[in-house]
């Protein structure tokens, strides 16, 4: 059978027979996420590291309690009141976690492509996850929009195939829009990105998916709509004239919210700017699944650490 | 259906049926008619035993008995020595197992390894008044003090011979060989 490889770089990696297998196994772990004892021994003894430069709420608590829930020893680092603010680099950091003989780390950075060189740099022998670098990749957050697309438009078995997802604002600066389109393409689905065009990204048209500028027409289509933050903290120049336009053009509110097909479901990977790329109302309301996808999230990660770390493959060393 | 040389069958489909059909009467004499009583059977091939076992107590008893599936593949002692499996489903009565007698089902008893991660995931899902165990092989050779409550058939073997239990429901046939030829054998497969 056809495992994952030993890192969790991007959902690029993911062939659709791995992708499968981690949303068929986040659907058995997901019983014990509702069961009285909320707790598994299989990873006894071994130690994961939440190696966290860059702020998070959802992320790292979710990654946090799977492998609490599999009862590994969970270290959490973030970079904030650590010896990275006095000028450690990255490597150093990473011996050190060696030194402490860390079976996984779990690695969030700001920059695109550091969970890779961590992964190939030969600083630690453990499994990389990669919870978001840069603009370039979060390869769990597309797992856990899978299979909450999964569970509520394909009765929660088989692939996505013909489902329709529209993701719409920031996809620039998106690493959740780029693994979803990777994964979900995999998955059978049809993605259209909607944006402003300051907002797309450059080679846009190598992504397997089309890109549209026009909200109202995408959303009459979809299946899904997934919102995307605003990332103001990355927006050093000027990309809209301002938030009201943007809002009107590319928010989604309570009248566009009636564009949608019946069972149509509005997705979120958080945080939210309401108000700007998503209305109160409709964050609050039937159609959001904005809460859900964050209860999946642990059972994703779950089954993410589970076939990572879960065998003989990661213990035996080498790559 | 193939035979290898050195296979042979030891119990064919009549004995299967007829090895239930005890076990189910030995289960409902010894939990004297109670009606708390759930069959879990453990992946793979135990679950299509279980459901048996629970039709045909369903049938003396002239009620339904809920059966369910126990998979302990996050329990086991082995996992960091294999490669990675895929979980099986769990699909444990809605109604719970607290105070109930539990009937573990499973199709070979051999070092008791699994029953002992099949007693870890009971006790993680509830507080059962019994648990008892059923299987259709016990071929001996225990690493844990486990013993069956129910057996369908003791089969004595050496270590390196195989058991395999084949049942309609997952393999098209019901049997149970026994290969004498050594593990590991290219000819095996």
């Amino acid at each position: 059978m056809q495992m994952l490889g030993k890192h969790l770089l991007s959902a690029g990696d993911l062939d659709r027979a791995q992708a499968l297998m981690i949303l068929d196994t986040t659907a058995e772990l997901a019983t014990v996420t509702e069961r009285s004892v909320k707790k598994l021994p299989t990873l006894r003894g071994r130690t994961v590291v939440n190696l966290f430069f860059e702020d998070s709420t959802r992320t790292r608590l979710s990654f946090e309690l799977a492998a609490k829930r599999l009862s590994a020893d969970v270290i959490t680092f973030s970079a904030k009141g650590s010896s990275v603010s006095k000028g450690e680099s990255l490597k150093d950091t990473a011996l050190t976690l060696e030194a402490m003989g860390a079976d996984a780390v779990i690695v969030r950075h700001g920059a695109s492509g550091a969970p890779y060189r961590l992964a190939t740099a030969g600083w630690i022998d453990g499994s990389v996850i990669n919870a978001g670098d840069g603009t370039h990749e979060h390869p769990t957050q597309a797992l856990l929009d899978a299979y909450t697309l999964r569970s509520h438009i394909c009765g929660g078995q088989g692939d996505l195939q013909g489902v329709h997802v529209v993701i719409v604002g920031d996809v620039l600066h998106s690493r959740v829009a780029r693994s979803n389109v990777l994964l979900l393409h995999t998955l059978g689905a049809e993605v259209t990105l909607v944006a402003p065009p300051t907002l797309i990204p450059l080679g846009v048209e190598s992504w397997p998916c089309s890109v549209s500028y026009h909200l109202d027409d995408a959303l009459m289509q979809a299946d899904a709509v997934m919102m995307l933050r605003v990332q103001a903290e990355r927006m050093a120049g000027s990309y809209f004239p301002s938030t009201l336009e943007y809002s009107r053009l590319y928010g989604l509110d309570a009248p566009r919210l009636e564009l949608l097909k019946d069972r149509a479901i509005v997705m979120h990977p958080g945080p939210m700017n309401r108000g700007l790329e998503i209305s109160a109302d409709v964050a609050d309301s039937s159609r959001a699944v904005i809460v859900e996808q964050v209860a999946n999230g642990v059972n994703v990660r779950m089954a993410c650490l589970y076939l990572l770390l879960g065998g003989a493959g990661s213990q035996a060393g080498g790559d | 259906m193939v035979f290898l040389s050195s296979a042979r069958v030891v119990l064919d489909q009549a004995d299967i049926s007829r090895a239930v059909r005890r076990i189910s009467h030995e289960i409902v004499e010894n939990s004297r008619g109670s009606d708390d009583l759930i069959i879990l059977g453990i992946p793979t091939r135990g679950v299509p035993l279980a459901r048996r076992i629970a039709e045909t107590v369903a049938q003396i008893e002239g009620h339904p008995v809920p059966c369910g599936a126990i998979d302990v593949t996050l329990y086991r002692d082995d996992l960091p020595l294999r490669e990675v499996r895929a979980l099986e489903p769990t699909d444990i009565p809605a109604q719970g197992i607290d105070g109930c007698t539990v009937v573990l089902v499973d199709d070979v008893l051999y070092s008791g390894r699994t029953i002992r991660a099949a007693l870890d995931a009971v006790h993680d899902l509830g507080r059962p008044a019994i648990v008892r165990l059923a299987v259709m092989i016990d071929r001996g050779h225990r690493e844990l003090p486990i013993r069956p409550d129910f057996i369908g058939k003791n089969l004595p073997t050496a270590k390196d011979e195989t058991v395999r239990v084949r049942f309609v429901e997952v393999d098209g046939v019901d049997d149970v060989m026994i290969d004498s030829e050594s593990v590991g054998d290219a000819d095996a497969g």
